[in-house]
């Protein structure tokens, strides 16, 4: 349960650092936060107290492979979040340099649209 | 941190060191990726290090980097075109992404090779298009930052 | 047929691909590689409508499996039936009108190799949304899709889309984020991905009211956002207008319906079930919502004299009506609703398409500034007055038959308040369109503007072409349209009094299941 929690306040971090900031790159950090709050519950949902890691050795029993394993599926998931986490990443910190380009300044105060 | 001059001594002498290994080290967890942890996502973003590495230690986004991150992205797109055109094979077994290639022994690495191939695709794709982002990035800042000295 | 589905996504990722890879040496190849593409996804489009085919694809060609008591699918399943299959069809006939206008339009941008690249990568997103079989496959396509439209929205690089797009993409991950999380919480109380095996166990009861109102929660306002209803409407009105106006009209016409209405019909209809112990609350939401932004869309696009803005704010409400629709919970209010869905996109996508040709006339957005372009821009004129009086529902056009459908399905369902909104909303455009009319393309022609001469052929006919479909879609609606479209409505929700579709839905997918 307190696995749970941990990934609900690092959502409320993300949230905070959203709404709240007004330097730019605070935004980003903070969606950035909440995207890995939100995977880090994806990877939760499939553990396992003292589970195996998903990997079949060969010579091992497959029925307790399976009964001892944690899930893979929110793994890969949970990789597949990363990667396009990373796209966004990229798009964002690329977008962020430009408006600091543009106008000298990461405060969304000085924005004529951002306000809001 | 100016661009062409890179690190100290020790750095680039490590690094010098570390290059081949890592990139060593990137090729066998992409090959191993279906019996192992890790596949073309985690060796690509290895072998994408590498590179980032060998940039920081010896400088150069600029000059040599800003050539190898033009290769970096036409191999970047040949890694994803790559990937189609093996998920396209499929077909020849039966139906998309179908594992043409046949099967091996179990726990090799030739037990499914057409997910090797795909995972070395995803490698190349991966490695490049970080590299290529790095360099992107990297480079932009310099134009903003030189920019706004001209302004100054 | 069924074999072939997965080309829907994959023509236009290696299109998008190929453009790359071609940036440097041959920069001139980028635009046929798309074009070419996009002719192909029409062929397969209509061969799919015409042979009503439907059925699962899975790729790898896995078979079913038995876990745990039921049987389900592993791997990526593509689903094709006839709901998918139309709004394949749209997405191919709108990005090949987008992709002739911007040939010649695009003349003023640098990188365009990078343009066709990620118009080809939004086209492979929109189609894998629509095919995608199982929840996680959605949120990926969505994501691919959103990813490159707020790239395109920057694709100007000036600073209004700058920070148009940075506003965009926050608000976009967020409601990814929250998508995600509801796939996650979903996966968590059921361990299944796949929306046909989920809908099957929400029906039987296996997930908690209170975990289903949380997965209802977080999906409508993720998609939501994707579909800028009401109060998720905020980045619409800057995003939409400041992106070159083919990616407007791709982004206004196809965007916002695919990863929107489409998905949320879906999830809404198949996975969560309008009939369950949400049912109720569900149909609420979306007729107060969808009144919302009808209204509101409706009244600020009054007010506007920035003509994109103008069509931003005129998406919105017209999401509104859709919204409506669905909310009705019964076959009539669903077919309206998906036909008013394809009829905007095609006169929508056409009205942010004759914007762009009137921007690149007068040197302006604003509607007071311009005047007269009748006289001087025939066939812009012809394409913007077709595709206007389709918004504004006057018959024949096909906007008159899907406004008339949603009202009568409104008042069949006993609900006669929201019905008489959405009459008045109506109204309101069609005064909204007048004035658009009146302002920009007829009265007095200004002195500066004497002697500019029409947008060449590639840029007027995409728009002539599409207000013709809207003639076209409003004549045929009575002579066998109306079939088709409601056979694809039927694959959501069928005219019944409890709904069949989601059972076949199950079959079908799991018939697919067999070792080949």
């Amino acid at each position: 349960m307190i696995m749970y929690a941990l990934a609900a306040v690092l959502f409320g971090v993300g949230l905070y650092g959203l709404l709240v900031k007004r330097h730019l790159l605070k935004k980003v950090l903070g969606l950035l936060i909440l995207e890995h709050a939100v995977n880090l519950f994806l990877v939760e949902v499939g553990y396992i107290e003292g589970g195996t890691p998903p990997i079949r050795i060969e010579g091992a029993d497959a029925a307790a492979f399976v009964s001892n394993a944690v899930d893979p599926v929110p793994q890969a998931l949970v990789l597949t979040s990363i990667v396009i986490g990373l796209g966004l990443a990229m798009l964002m910190v690329a977008l962020t340099l430009r408006i600091y380009e543009r106008y000298g300044s990461l405060d969304a105060n000085r924005m004529s649209e951002l306000k809001g | 941190m100016s661009d062409q001059q890179g690190m100290s001594l020790i750095v680039r002498v490590v690094t010098r060191w570390l290059f081949g290994l890592i990139l060593v080290f990137g090729l066998a967890v992409a090959l191993f990726g279906h019996l192992t942890p890790g596949g073309g996502f985690a060796g690509g973003t290895i072998v994408a290090c590498a590179f980032v590495l060998a940039i920081l230690a010896f400088g150069g986004a600029r000059g040599p980097g800003a050539t190898f991150a033009r290769w970096a992205s036409s191999l970047d797109a040949t890694g994803a075109l790559a990937f189609l055109a093996l998920a396209i094979l499929g077909y020849t077994a039966g139906a998309f992404l179908h594992q043409w290639a046949g099967k091996g022994e179990a726990f090799t690495l030739g037990s499914t090779p057409s997910i090797v191939l795909l995972n070395l695709a995803i490698l190349l794709k991966v490695g490049a298009g970080l590299f290529a982002g790095f360099i992107a990035v990297a480079l932009f800042e310099q134009t903003a930052e030189s920019g706004k000295g001209a302004d100054a | 047929m069924l074999d072939l589905v997965p080309l829907f996504v994959l023509i236009p990722l290696g299109a998008a691909f190929a453009c790359l890879l071609v940036k440097k040496r041959a920069p001139a190849v980028a635009p046929w590689l798309s074009l070419v593409s996009v002719v192909a996804l029409l062929g397969l489009a209509i061969a799919g409508v015409v042979q009503g085919t439907s059925g699962a694809a899975i790729a790898g060609g896995w078979s079913l499996e038995t876990h745990l008591g039921t049987s389900f699918l592993p791997g990526i399943v593509l689903v094709f039936d006839g709901l998918s299959a139309m709004f394949l069809l749209l997405v191919a006939v709108v990005s090949t009108a987008v992709l002739l206008f911007g040939l010649r339009y695009m003349d003023t941008y640098d990188g365009r190799p990078l343009y066709y690249a990620l118009l080809s990568l939004l086209i492979a997103g929109m189609n894998g949304a629509v095919l995608a079989g199982d929840l996680f496959n959605l949120y990926v396509f969505i994501e691919i899709a959103s990813i490159a439209s707020y790239a395109l929205v920057a694709f100007g690089t000036g600073g209004r889309e700058i920070e148009a797009a940075f506003k965009y993409l926050m608000l976009g991950a967020v409601a990814s984020s929250s998508i995600l999380l509801g796939i996650a919480v979903l996966y968590a109380s059921t361990g299944l991905l796949n929306m046909a095996d989920l809908g099957a166990a929400i029906a039987a009861g296996q997930v908690s009211e209170a975990t289903l109102l949380a997965v209802a929660t977080l999906f409508l306002a993720g998609l939501g956002l994707k579909a800028a209803m009401m109060p998720f409407h905020a980045w619409l009105p800057d995003a939409h207008p400041s992106a070159p106006a083919p990616i407007s009209a791709m982004l206004s016409g196809l965007l916002i319906k695919t990863l929107g209405i489409y998905a949320l019909v879906r999830v809404l209809y198949v996975v969560i079930g309008m009939d369950g112990v949400l049912g109720g609350s569900l149909q609420t939401l979306l007729l107060v919502l969808g009144c919302l932004s009808m209204v509101g869309g409706v009244l600020l696009a009054l007010g506007q004299t920035d003509l994109k803005r103008l069509l931003a704010y005129s998406s919105i409400s017209q999401m509104g009506f859709v919204l409506v629709a669905l909310g009705t919970n019964t076959w009539l209010g669903v077919a309206a609703g998906i036909y008013h869905a394809l009829n905007h996109a095609l006169f929508k996508s056409a009205l942010f398409l004759s914007a762009g040709s009137l921007e690149r006339l007068t040197g302006t957005r604003d509607i007071t500034e311009m005047g007269g372009i009748a006289r001087v821009a025939p066939a812009t004129t012809l394409g913007t007055v077709g595709a206007s009086l389709s918004i504004a529902g006057v018959p024949p056009f096909n906007g008159f038959w899907s406004k008339l459908l949603i009202l009568i399905a409104l008042f069949s369902a006993g609900l006669p308040v929201v019905g008489a909104i959405a009459a008045a909303t109506a109204v309101l455009t069609l005064v909204t369109f007048v004035k658009v009319q009146h302002k920009a393309l007829f009265g007095a022609l200004p002195e500066r503007l004497k002697d500019i001469k029409d947008v060449p052929a590639s840029m007027s006919l995409p728009v002539v072409a599409l207000a013709l479909l809207c003639l076209l879609g409003g004549l045929l609606w009575p002579l066998g349209l109306q079939d088709i479209v409601g056979d694809a409505a039927a694959s959501v929700r069928t005219d019944a009094k409890t709904n069949l579709a989601p059972e076949q839905y199950r079959t079908m997918v799991h018939s697919e299941g067999r070792q080949p």
